[in-house]
């Protein structure tokens, strides 16, 4: 579904990425963890172009982005992602939000939008909300908000950035819950998070990223229970 | 006590007797009419002008010149226009309005384009309003540069990310915003724009101040005229300001 292969980013002079290969399959949770400034914000942000690799190449259902730079708005249309400031805007109503895509991207008319989004705003537990201007929104309903957004354009796979980074602590669990069912409902995503307990139990394969290399990956049994880099072990021992 | 109320008799008399001569004697007020009309003529135009040419000064300047794609020409014409904004700002910026109207009117207008079909049936007042706009677009273009930088980063990101083009993103998700951060200062620049043309007496133009001056110059008294024009000048500025603030708070009820 997505491949990355040998993954550079520079940012001036700094190195931010050192080469990076990985295959993220369909249907699978991905959950990338590891120290901040190791890369993995910038590993995801490459991945839906939002920063152009320096080096190496992305590819989507196997259509390298570095040889279609000029049509990568298409192929932003296929990876959704998701903020850690959540990014909504603030100048239209929750429903608005969610329909402003696939309406200007011409994939569905208005009404159809329409009632796409009154069904994934029933699926968040938001439907109450379509109306509303995000102002009005605590921090989970709009980060649920954004999940809703990100799939009305029925991505191949979903980009998670800290998703629960910038929420008040007991909004978490009703994010994490979203994210949850999709996972169960076999959405591909890839989700960078501080979340260990979300990672471990529904990750389906766990990246640790630190220095700009995924320098372990594995099963959450191999990564939480048997994690061989020292690294990851130091890493674990200070989190868990 | 005789003394005092003389005084102010006679102080009295001479204030509508000055009022008078100022004003209703030989219909004076009409230099002051017909002055306020023309400044506002004047006010209209280069807003139009001033509001047309600093979006696109402002578009130019925005442009991320260091990471332009496409073809040489394409990239050379938009770094060309983005050092031609920048010039243009600068330029503009540093020197006084005054001297660009005359340096627009007697030598651009009267001179250089003297010759040029359509150019040369333009009319004194229009020019001038031109010359105004001209000057308003510069920093009509800062205020603009200014109100798309502030919207947040992660707005355009946002964008981006659910596959709208860099235009749609700019002119859905951006544009909507900026224009909120822009509008106080805008409206700002208006009222500068409003006092700044009293200059256009300078080639001629009987604008509002030009027209208090003609009067005091008839009847050797200015303090009438030209306390009538200021206080003319304070009340459209006010009018100017009210409504400004009116529209702001109407766009403010989103957030």
């Amino acid at each position: 579904m997505i491949e990355v292969q040998n993954l550079h980013k520079y940012f001036g002079e700094l190195e931010v990425l050192k080469g990076i290969d990985a295959t993220i399959e369909k249907g699978e949770c991905v959950c990338v963890i590891g120290p901040s400034g190791g890369g993995k914000s910038t590993f995801l942000r490459c991945i839906n172009l939002l920063e152009i690799p320096t080096k190496g190449d992305i590819l989507i259902e196997g259509i390298s982005a570095m040889q279609n730079l000029k049509q990568l708005d298409k192929l932003r249309q296929k990876v959704g992602m998701v903020f850690q400031q959540f990014n909504l805007f603030p100048h239209m109503t929750v429903l608005q939000n969610i329909t402003l895509a696939p309406v200007r991207l011409k994939k569905l008319t208005k009404p159809e939008a329409a009632d796409k989004a009154m069904e994934l705003l029933n699926r968040v537990g938001l439907a109450d909300k379509a109306g509303e201007y995000p102002n009005r929104l605590s921090g989970g309903q709009k980060q649920r908000v954004a999940i809703a957004r990100a799939l009305a354009m029925d991505p191949d796979v979903l980009l998670f950035d800290e998703p629960t980074s910038a929420l008040d602590p007991e909004m978490v669990g009703e994010v994490l819950e979203v994210m949850k069912q999709l996972a169960l409902n076999h959405a591909t995503m890839v989700v960078v998070t501080h979340e260990m307990g979300f990672a471990r139990e529904v990750g389906d394969r766990i990246f640790f990223i630190d220095g700009g290399i995924v320098s372990e990956q594995g099963t959450p049994a191999d990564i939480f229970l048997h994690p061989q880099n020292p690294r990851t072990q130091e890493f674990l021992s200070k989190v868990l | 006590m005789d003394g005092l109320v003389g005084f102010f008799q006679n102080m009295v008399h001479s204030f509508s007797d000055a009022i008078f001569l100022s004003l209703i004697k030989e219909d004076r007020f009409q230099y002051l009419i017909q002055g306020l009309g023309m400044s506002l003529k004047l006010t209209l135009i280069a807003a139009v002008v001033g509001v047309i040419l600093g979006l696109l000064l402002a578009v130019a300047k925005l442009q991320d010149v260091d990471n332009l794609t496409g073809n040489w020409f394409v990239v050379g014409l938009r770094r060309w226009l983005a050092g031609f904004a920048n010039g243009y700002i600068s330029v503009i910026r540093g020197t006084p309005a005054v001297v660009q109207l005359m340096i627009i009117y007697f030598v651009v207008f009267s001179r250089l384009l003297s010759n040029v079909p359509l150019l040369n049936m333009l009319s004194d007042w229009q020019i001038a309003g031109i010359a105004f706009g001209i000057n308003s677009a510069a920093y009509v273009a800062e205020i603009i540069r200014a109100g798309i930088m502030a919207v947040d980063k992660g707005q355009t990101e946002a964008g981006r990310s659910l596959g709208l083009s860099g235009g749609a993103t700019m002119l859905h998700i951006v544009i909507p915003q900026a224009v909120k951060n822009v509008l106080p200062a805008l409206g700002n620049e208006f009222i500068v724009l409003l006092k700044e043309t009293s200059v256009a007496g300078y080639i001629g133009i009987a604008d509002l101040t030009k027209g208090a001056q003609s009067v005091g110059s008839i009847t050797y008294d200015y303090m009438v005229p030209l306390l009538c024009a200021a206080f003319v000048y304070f009340l459209m500025t006010t009018v100017l300001s009210t409504g400004i603030s009116k529209l702001e708070r109407r766009l403010r009820r989103s957030d």
